[in-house]
């Protein structure tokens, strides 16, 4: 069943899943090219999560991200041309290009912080719900959280304080099949990303993270639970990355053919377009206009950051109460 | 004005601040207690150190939150609720329980405003204590100051009387970077003369608790009165002794230090951190650094030895620097037959 999402509504999903998508493979070549400083960490693959995870939220709701964090940026709302610029380091960035991929941040839009630590974000959503519900603003937080930060005690701990508190939070685990380059029936005890969040009292519910419509609607509910004060829920959503852990990552754990086949059967993208063209509900040429003008913003984006300046030397001090 | 603990004053500016701002909560490990028992207690100790008592009974238990035991989650949401619009007071119990949410602190909330290009405030304060003399071991007993003291982003803040306590405090909660306190568990019953009205004590500005041109002694939280101590019985044998309680390590009034040195020309530093890397070792080397040419004859350092702290009382009472230590660095500084003043 195609949950009951107007026109309009489809686009701007279809809209934010292909912008990353194809963020994310400039930033590709942009690294082959040797134009981007740091790790680049590429969630192709996962971007039903991201937008299906993101667009029950507003601006007055957080997100916490990860290390993978290009597409929860991008779907929360913030700016392509000023991620683009931090991702190349360049003066007006997010972050004035001190960050970085790894920490693009937007207090604006209730983004706040992709995180390098494996498992950090959840304790910050949890204290953003905090707030929330301090303040009684009705507000959310979620963080997002690999399979592999599943197992940090952070996560465990951060489970148990919303669930104590009753905090307006949202558990957002992307179970994409591997930590760094250990796979996940390998490294999670239990195999049960879902079920550990439910020892701990609140709705998991495991969906299909290339279904986009799936994401969307389990998010929704425990969005709605959250603003009504029942305190928080996890969501399990898999899907398999069609990149590596970082760029460059000779991917040796991984058999010849899995990302063929992901390719083939796994792409939230075309698993989208087929159900809302199938669907009647959109045309296969009003998508194609989207992907244009996605392309069109990309290179006039990307020209932009490359050619700015980067920051003035002065930066390294600035932002800091104090240097020695 | 009247004579309060350190506990009372830092009980007191816990109210003060919370009557004065909504946005700051209190956030920890049995900060008010007795969720979940069977005695039905409103209140069940107040903190392990008793300095929330009372807090809930005003504020209530959404502004006085009891957590888990859960030092990660505790200073990882006060991080969030910072990013966010809160001003979170945390207790964490003892410094040296660092070591199960040092992430938060050094990866996550000391980073944010540079990391993010400055468009996050972080205003949380963790109290937190430190220090030996309790018999409570290795676990139990850190000063572990020093450490945060080297990561930028951080201020570290220590305080060494309840006045200073209760100024430094204030300032802390109202501040927009993330502030630790470093309370000596030994001292939280010594008592001052503290003012009931609200004041703050600015970050960065030491205190000369003895004034001298001899020597100069600079200490650290609970190592200032046994530097005072020192000062004043060597004044009854001639010797004038100046002690400066640098107050803050992040910022650090360096000029303060300076200036002294500059003036008496021999430095003891009194730290009751372990030696490598510590505070007493940062101040010599500034001095050695920025005011050569004053020495008069090499710093002495007094810390306590490169070794974990033990709870064997007498054991423990060897760890911690002492008066006589102090007293004799103090003469071998005065002693030191300089070469540079031989070569005139």
């Amino acid at each position: 069943m195609i949950v009951n999402l107007d026109k309009n509504t489809l686009l701007d999903a279809y809209r934010r899943m292909k912008t990353i998508r194809e963020f994310e493979m400039r930033l590709r070549l942009e690294n082959e090219a040797g134009q981007l400083p740091g790790f680049i960490h590429l969630s192709c693959g996962q971007e039903a999560i991201a937008v299906g995870a993101c667009m029950p939220l507003d601006d007055a709701d957080y997100i916490a991200s990860t290390h993978r964090g290009h597409g929860h940026c991008i779907a929360k709302g913030c700016d392509i041309g000023d991620m683009l610029l931090e991702i190349f380091c360049k003066q007006g960035g997010l972050c004035g290009g001190k960050g970085g991929s790894m920490h693009i941040a937007d207090m604006n839009k209730g983004m706040l912080g992709a995180n390098a630590i494996v498992g950090a974000a959840p304790p910050i959503a949890v204290g953003a719900a905090l707030t929330a519900k301090t303040l009684k603003t009705r507000g959310v937080a979620m963080a997002f959280i690999g399979d592999g930060a599943a197992n940090q005690g952070t996560v465990f701990e951060s489970l148990n304080m919303a669930s104590v508190l009753k905090l307006p939070m949202i558990f957002m685990y992307e179970n994409n099949g591997y930590a760094e380059f250990t796979g996940v029936s390998y490294h999670l005890g239990g195999g049960d990303i879902a079920g550990r969040a439910k020892a701990f009292g609140m709705p998991a519910e495991k969906v299909d993270g290339t279904d986009f419509f799936a994401v969307y609607e389990a998010v929704g509910k425990a969005v709605d639970r959250a603003r009504n004060g029942d305190g928080p829920s996890a969501v399990e959503a898999t899907a398999m990355r069609f990149f590596g852990h970082f760029e460059g990552d000779p991917q040796l754990y991984r058999a010849k053919d899995e990302v063929k086949e992901l390719r083939k059967n796994a792409d939230p993208l075309s698993k989208f377009i087929t159900r809302v063209t199938d669907s009647g509900q959109v045309t296969m040429g009003e998508l194609t206009a989207i992907d244009a003008e996605i392309l069109a913003m990309l290179d006039e984006k990307v020209a932009a950051a490359k050619a700015a300046p980067v920051p003035p030397g002065e930066a390294l001090y600035t932002d800091v109460y104090i240097n020695y | 004005m009247s004579n309060k603990t350190m506990r009372e004053a830092i009980n007191e500016t816990l109210r003060q601040e919370m009557q004065r701002d909504p946005c700051v909560i209190i956030i920890g490990e049995d900060v008010v207690g007795g969720r979940g028992g069977t005695s039905g207690a409103e209140e069940a100790g107040g903190g392990a150190f008793g300095v929330h008592s009372g807090l809930v009974q005003e504020f209530g238990r959404e502004r006085v939150i009891d957590t888990p035991i859960t030092e990660s989650a505790i200073i990882g949401a006060a991080g969030g609720a910072a990013l966010t619009g809160l001003r979170p007071v945390v207790e964490l119990m003892f410094v040296d329980f660092v070591g199960v949410c040092f992430d938060q602190i050094l990866n996550q909330i000391a980073k944010f405003r540079y990391m993010f290009g400055g468009m996050a405030k972080t205003p949380v304060t963790i109290r937190t204590t430190i220090g030996a003399g309790f018999g409570a071991g290795p676990q139990h007993s850190q000063t572990l100051y020093p450490m945060f003291t080297a990561i930028p982003g951080l201020k570290c803040v220590l305080p060494s009387n309840a006045y200073d306590a209760k100024g430094l405090l204030a300032q802390a909660i109202r501040d927009d970077d993330p502030v630790i306190v470093f309370e000596h568990k030994m001292m939280y019953a010594d008592a001052c003369e503290v003012p009931d009205e609200p004041y703050l004590i600015p970050f960065g500005q030491a205190n000369f608790t003895r004034k001298g041109d001899q020597v100069t002694i600079v200490a650290f939280s609970r190592m200032v009165h046994l530097a005072n101590q020192v000062a004043d019985k060597m004044a009854q044998e001639g010797i004038s002794v100046e002690v400066i309680d640098p107050r803050t390590t992040s910022p650090l009034d360096e000029d303060s230090i300076l200036d002294s040195v500059e003036k008496t020309g021999r430095l003891v530093v009194v730290d009751e951190s372990n030696p490598y890397c510590s505070m007493a070792t940062e101040i010599a080397s500034l001095a050695v650094c920025e005011a050569y040419d004053y020495l008069k004859a090499p710093v002495v350092k007094v810390t306590a030895p490169h070794t974990p702290v033990p709870a064997t009382p007498s054991l423990e009472q060897a760890y911690i620097p002492s008066t006589t230590q102090i007293e004799t660095a103090v003469n071998t500084v005065l002693d030191f037959d300089s070469p540079r003043a031989a070569m005139g």
